[in-house]
């Protein structure tokens, strides 16, 4: 599989992440390997195989329903770079 | 009924509807966090670090929600998949902490189902449900406090959704209408989800699209995101759908974009026309496994369900002889059908029926009250109409009766004694008066003999209103004829 310049681009900016075109070369190239290794697996046949994503024998730990955490603004905001009182703020966001 | 169309310049146009309902879920914490879910709070007091996106926190899933998106799937008659999975969901927003949403994408927990519908005109169609999943709601994000920021307050990231995907089987807004509102009745019947679109615990995305009458398939769609009301559900498919229609008809071509509903305005309009927002990039939540739960446990569930509204609608009929409309308006709201059962069972069911949907919801409308705080409680009710079964009053006086328990909470029976309402079945008095009447009124008594019989109604009032409302209206009635007649 191979990775063109405009798939990097457009992956920098689904991941909001701001590349000049120069970087997009690096980046182009240096995926282009990563991906080239990867891709090795692809000589294993997993016909019928379905796709693992857990052991199938664990189970998730379920919580009971109860309120057990919250009221910590303090320590909740204490990363916020701006905070108006109570909140978060963020550059204004309007659809 | 006649189908729905819009009638365009070169023809009639039919209307596609699917809906994607969210539903909040009805529990004490969150979906992954121990915080609360409840509605409201002061700002971001109902966040735990979990919900905050904090590096290294890590999600466990609540029985009880879990529990809840099953119960729905029962009351939506939809397969439960014993397996199911999370994945998550990629994108930006400054109310989305961790820049993804957990949601169920390729295994939901929930599969086809159906809701049914009747219509104004009485007809019964079937909604398919598609699919129901879990997800996590965002936070908030308030934009009028300040110019330049918007503010975030993150209680509701987090908190448990069901979203309900429908099959676009719906062809018209009263459709979509009758579909949303039926859906809100399962879900608070089923106690998973309390249904109030004010405070946003449901909510719709509109899918929308149109064709020519008779064609086949389906043209390009658009997704009109969040409506909060029933009516504005309704508002938006009309709106959308003449837009489409108009620019199918001056040759133009229908974007696959969403878009937001104006209802001051009446529009819809283009909202993300950034060419990669729906590219989610779903993969399979690593830090959860997958959900597997056991066939005894559902059987548990189901055996617990709550009688479902078609269901009850059925033995009202049933049991106490209401019609169709009637059953309708009672089990509209469970609260309102356990209210008229408490009244009806051992009474006369006519009669309670007759009251509760008459003179007892008028009193509730004219004192703005609900059935949960109703002014007068089902037993006093009951009370009420017992008087009227053995004729201590007569109905005319019960009414009177009535407005006096919605003012004072006094008992029907302290009342009657106290304003002395007793019914008067003393044929002596009756006839006493009714002499007296006929009396007065020698001119009309000849009229009545000579054929006018209309004046029959005239010395009823007569003799009512001498005897103050409390005669035994049928002794009256009797009474009259014989006097009138010798």
């Amino acid at each position: 599989m191979s990775l063109d310049a405009k798939t990097v681009a457009k992956m920098a900016r689904l991941a909001r992440v701001g590349l000049s075109d120069e970087q997009v070369h690096t980046y182009q190239k240096e995926m282009q390997g990563i991906i080239g290794w990867v891709d090795q697996l692809n000589e294993v046949d997993v016909t019928d195989v379905p796709p693992m994503i857990g052991t199938g024998l664990a189970q998730p730990r379920l919580r009971d329903d109860q309120v057990t955490d919250g009221n910590c603004r303090e320590k909740v905001l204490s990363n916020a770079p701006d905070r108006e009182g109570p909140f978060y703020t963020v550059p204004k966001v309007v659809e | 009924m006649s189908a729905y169309r819009i009638t365009g310049e070169t023809g009639e146009w039919e209307v596609i509807v699917g809906l994607e309902v969210h539903a909040q879920i009805v529990s004490q914490s969150k979906l992954f966090s121990g915080a609360s879910a409840e509605y409201g709070g002061e700002p971001n007091t109902h966040v735990s670090l979990v919900d905050a996106g904090f590096p290294g926190m890590l999600p466990v899933l609540n029985r009880e929600c879990v529990a809840q998106a099953v119960r729905t799937g029962l009351g939506l008659r939809a397969q439960i998949n014993l397996f199911s999975r999370f994945d998550r969901k990629n994108y930006f927003y400054a109310d989305l902490p961790t820049g993804y949403q957990i949601s169920q994408f390729e295994h939901p927990i929930v599969g086809k189902g159906a809701v049914e519908i009747e219509l104004s005109d009485g007809e019964v169609r079937h909604i398919g449900v598609t699919r129901m999943h879990m997800e996590q709601d965002a936070g908030k994000s308030i934009h009028d406090q300040d110019p330049t920021r918007s503010f975030i307050d993150l209680n509701r990231a987090g908190v448990a959704l069901m979203e309900i995907v429908s099959e676009p089987d719906i062809r018209s807004p009263e459709e979509a209408g009758a579909y949303l509102r039926k859906l809100r009745q399962i879900l608070r019947y089923l106690g998973t989800c309390d249904g109030n679109m004010e405070e946003g615990s449901m909510r719709a995305d509109v899918n929308v699209s149109v064709r020519r009458e008779g064609e086949e398939g389906y043209r390009t769609r658009c997704e009109i995101k969040n409506v909060n009301s029933v009516r504005f559900v309704m508002q938006a498919i009309e709106v959308e759908a003449q837009r489409q229609v108009d620019i199918w008809e001056s040759g133009g071509e229908i974007d696959q974009e969403t878009r937001l509903f104006d209802h001051v305005k009446s529009e819809t309009r283009s909202l993300r026309t950034k060419e990669d927002a729906h590219d989610y990039r779903y993969f399979p939540e690593p830090d959860l496994l997958p959900l597997v739960i056991e066939q005894s446990w559902v059987d548990e569930l189901k055996a617990a369900l709550p009688e479902l509204p078609e269901d009850k609608r059925a033995r009202l009929e049933k049991e106490y002889g209401v019609s169709r409309y009637e059953s309708g308006v009672l089990t509209a709201e469970q609260s309102v059908a356990d209210f008229y059962e408490t009244v009806a069972r051992g009474a006369d069911a006519r009669l309670a029926t007759n009251w509760i949907l008459g003179d007892f919801f008028a009193a509730l409308n004219r004192t703005g009250r609900s059935i949960e705080d109703s002014p007068v409680s089902a037993e006093a009710l009951r009370e009420l109409l017992a008087l009227i079964s053995d004729s201590t009053i007569n109905g005319k006086i019960a009414k009177e009766v009535l407005e006096d328990m919605v003012e004072t909470g006094e008992r029907a029976s302290v009342i009657v004694d106290r304003k002395g309402l007793r019914q008067v079945t003393d044929t002596g008095a009756i006839e006493a008066a009714i002499n007296d009447i006929l009396a007065a009124n020698a001119d009309k008594v000849a009229e009545y003999k000579s054929g006018k019989d209309k004046l029959f109604g005239f010395f009823v009032g007569q003799t009512m209103k001498a005897m103050k409302g409390k005669a035994n209206p049928a002794m009256v009635n009797e009474l009259l004829k014989k006097l009138l007649a010798s």
